[in-house]
């Protein structure tokens, strides 16, 4: 009970920080110590080469992982890890880039990177065959179950026009930076899974959202937290019968990946890789208008890497 | 070996084959690898039997083994083998050390009892019912009471531990979602449990003598034993020791007569005799009772034949089943028939040989097996049957098969049990939110693991489920992930015989590839 109350209140004490914050531009005052330099891109889309080495360049180009992760923080990263099926079925994120994100955190200073994700096949199982736990056991990163409800606790979404409430995992609740590592995959409620619907593996009570309007839940959550970055998972694509698949002739090799803060944003670019139109997808535009980003990658610096060949 | 190491001998293996047991049962982490299983069971009594009726074969003629150790030992199976028995002699030996009880005396045999007992239970078995031998038989009542209550026990003291650990950031001992486990029927081994345990802390081993039908029957067998508990009328003083130590209440001081039907071979009278005179003894020794013994052979080869034929009955059982007309279109979902788990080959099948233990359930990592209530009607209570309400079986694992000791689940490869059609899919499409709400989900597609419910186009853009039972195998994924409450949209009604699925089509992809960003 003691925690729960902490956490309530502390994050209502962090709203009304945030709303003084935005208010009376105090931000310069932070600016110096805890802001990030200016990130020189919005987007970077890279292709061509292997998951981690794709990364690597992505996240120079950006600055390095230090502009996102500083010494001593905990960060959590949220891959796709839904699947008890291995990383060629292209249901799950690439088992070497969650691992390659994770030693640059720990590059970067973080104390701890976690690793969780709510998963819809049996989670032990889950972990193992995407040999995501493996890898980011080797890492240096923790692996964390997300398959009791007592992890979970319950937050207000004021924002939210059908999610007004969800019970959310404490990891990100509690974690100081949030990395979202989706795969691109088909979906047949979604349309499309991203990163804004890998959120969903954040929360306990996923069958709220299916039957609450799934688009509206999936464009709500967001406005309740952002990660602190995207990376899209774009190597191998599940074209069809996803989230899940039927089996590995589902999935196309694309080798993309589409690293950035906006989440809309990188959702949108994630559709067009995909071979889809935003405007197509209603989330994308649900959580635009609900003013979570925007999806006018054509305004934005997009940093465009080609590897390979 | 001098008989008086005898007891020690048999605490020692009694207590290994307690702890092995108990692991298999309580074992919530897949910790314990699958294969242990047949090694460790392969001795239970009525398991092995069942099997051995299934699949004729060496891995199920534990019971064989038995029947000859009894025919030669007594009743060694009830002390060193059975787990029931030998929990029993843990709650005997707390009432010996917290002086609740100080000493056993002498009773009758509660004959009027155990073989009327004994003959209801392969009566019932006769026309087809498990339900009392599921019910009485110690190995199955073992299995429940630890995979029912003790698993679940530790499943909260380690989410206790885990969220200590927690505290300090060590996640490696995960909390195990209680939510999981029904306890629908968790009264039944609650109330044999109490039973149990006020049985053997005031009456020793009063249920092995006076219900269990396993002891009842292998009783039978040990009247004619080789060796036996026999006293030494010219060195024996008649003190008593040995009867007031002995759990059975079998060993009648006046008469220096031991009644071997019930000893259950603990050889604790033996190492308390001061003068040494009462032995474990073979035929040799025991000329003066043949003609009793005559008697009690014929009386024997009767009754072996008699339930040898009545287990036989058990194969013959036919598996002539119905088919109806699927409910389509009924808003409260009525399943024809319940869904036993793959690898069951047939309701029948299934019904006839599951002895209710519950080690599937334990063992299966999703906790989609769960205990039946009324599923399989009555007589068919705490087999367990796939519960979709609580989780929906993987793809990938044949566990259940690989641990049944009974053969009621065979085992399968992974690639047969992703054709095993256990259940088809019924879709209800008034229920469903993308008609009733006219907003996305695709929950159950999502889950399918063979598209066996697919998303096809519908009004607006959204997309609604089609199904296809040629391919659905009947996994519960749809069911499980439907959030219509609590009658879902879509469901799994069980096939009363398992069916071979269609494999998925799978169709080439086309792959265009642009050189260019798309954006």
């Amino acid at each position: 009970m003691k925690r729960r109350d902490f956490i309530i209140n502390s994050m209502g004490f962090g709203v009304l920080t945030g709303a003084a914050i935005s208010m009376g531009k105090f931000n310069e005052l932070m600016a110096a110590e805890s802001r990030p330099m200016a990130l020189p891109y919005d987007l970077v889309a890279i292709k061509g080469g292997e998951a981690a080495a794709m990364f690597d360049k992505g996240i120079a180009s950006l600055g390095g992982m230090k502009q996102f992760v500083k010494p001593n923080q905990s960060v959590v990263v949220k891959p796709n890890i839904g699947w008890d099926a291995a990383p060629e079925r292209g249901s799950n994120t690439n088992p070497d880039l969650v691992a390659r994100i994770v030693e640059h955190c720990k590059m970067a200073g973080a104390k701890t990177v976690y690793v969780f994700d709510n998963t819809c096949s049996e989670a032990t199982r889950c972990y193992k065959m995407s040999g995501i736990e493996d890898a980011v056991k080797k890492a240096g990163g923790i692996m964390v179950s997300g398959k009791s409800e007592s992890y979970y606790h319950a937050v207000d979404i004021p924002k939210g026009k059908r999610l007004k409430n969800a019970k959310v995992h404490e990891l990100i609740l509690e974690s100081d930076v949030f990395i979202n590592v989706p795969t691109l995959k088909s979906h047949g409620g979604s349309t499309l899974s991203v990163s804004m619907k890998n959120m969903m593996g954040v929360v306990w009570d996923r069958e709220y959202w299916h039957s609450n309007d799934l688009h509206q839940c999936i464009a709500d959550f967001p406005t309740f937290r952002t990660p602190d970055l995207n990376i899209v998972d774009a190597f191998r694509v599940l074209k069809r019968n996803g989230p899940r698949g039927v089996s590995v002739a589902d999935v196309v090799t694309m080798k993309y990946q589409i690293i950035g803060k906006d989440i809309v944003a990188v959702d949108a670019a994630s559709a067009k890789v995909f071979g889809l139109d935003p405007g197509k997808i209603k989330h994308i535009g649900l959580a635009e208008q609900a003013g979570v980003g925007s999806s006018n990658i054509d305004a934005m610096k997009v940093n465009r890497i080609t590897m390979g060949a | 070996m001098r008989q008086i190491h005898l007891r020690v001998f048999r605490i020692f293996i009694s207590i290994a084959f307690l702890l092995l047991i108990t692991s298999l049962f309580i074992d919530f982490r897949e910790i314990i690898p699958m294969v242990w299983a047949d090694r460790i069971l392969f001795l239970q009594f009525v398991p092995s039997i069942i099997r051995f009726i299934t699949i004729p074969a060496l891995a199920a003629i534990g019971f064989i083994a038995i029947l000859l150790l009894t025919a030669l030992f007594g009743r060694v199976y009830c002390s060193v083998i059975c787990p029931l028995g030998i929990l029993q002699d843990v709650f005997a030996w707390i009432s010996k050390k917290t002086h609740l009880i100080k000493r056993y005396k002498f009773k009758k045999a509660l004959n009027y009892l155990r073989y009327p007992l004994l003959g209801l239970t392969l009566i019932l078995v006769i026309f087809g019912s498990l339900f009392l031998l599921n019910l009485l038989d110690p190995y199955s009542i073992f299995g429940r009471i630890f995979s029912d209550i003790v698993r679940p026990g530790l499943i909260v003291l380690n989410n206790w531990i885990a969220a200590i650990f927690e505290k300090f950031n060590i996640y490696a001992l995960s909390r195990q979602n209680l939510a999981l486990i029904t306890w629908r029927t968790v009264y039944i081994p609650g109330l044999m449990l109490v039973l149990i345990i006020w049985m053997s802390l005031y009456f020793g081993r009063l249920y092995c003598n006076a219900i269990c039908p396993v002891g009842t029957l292998l009783g039978l067998l040990s009247r004619i034993s080789m060796f036996k508990i026999k006293m030494n009328s010219e060195t024996c003083t008649k003190c008593g020791k040995c009867s007031f130590a002995c759990k059975s209440s079998c060993i009648n001081v006046k008469t220096l007569d031991v009644d071997f039907s019930r000893c259950v071979a603990c050889y604790n009278c033996i190492s308390v005799c001061p003068e040494g005179s009462i032995r474990y003894e073979g035929f040799k020794h025991s000329v003066k009772k043949e003609i009793p013994m005559v008697k009690s052979k014929r009386e024997f080869i009767g009754k072996t034949l008699l339930y040898g034929l009545a287990l036989a009955g058990i194969s013959k059982k036919s598996f002539a089943v119905e088919k109806k007309e699927r409910p389509a279109g009924k808003i409260v979902n009525k399943k024809n028939h319940p869904v036993s788990p793959p690898g069951s080959i047939s309701l029948a099948h299934f019904n006839d040989r599951c002895t209710a233990c519950h080690l599937c359930v334990t063992i299966c990592p999703t906790s989609v097996l769960q205990p039946s209530f009324l599923e399989y009607g009555f007589t068919g209570m705490m087999q367990p049957f796939m519960d979709y309400s609580v989780e929906y079986c993987n793809n990938e694992c044949t566990k259940c098969g690989e641990v049944c000791p009974t053969g009621a689940i065979l085992p399968l490869t992974v690639a047969d049990k992703k054709l095993e059609q256990i259940g088809q899919v019924v879709f209800i499409k008034e229920k469903c939110i993308v008609y009733t709400d006219k907003t996305s989900c695709g929950s159950c597609s999502e889950h399918c693991p063979t598209q066996a419910v697919k998303m096809v186009p519908y009004e607006n853009g959204l997309t609604i489920p089609e199904t296809d039972n040629e391919i659905c195998i009947g996994c519960g994924a749809c069911e499980f992930a439907c959030p219509v409450l609590p009658y879902t949209s879509i469901f799994v009604d069980g096939q009363a015989v398992h069916q071979v699925a269609k494999a998925p089509k799978q169709e080439e992809l086309k792959v265009e590839e642009g050189d260019a960003f798309p954006f």
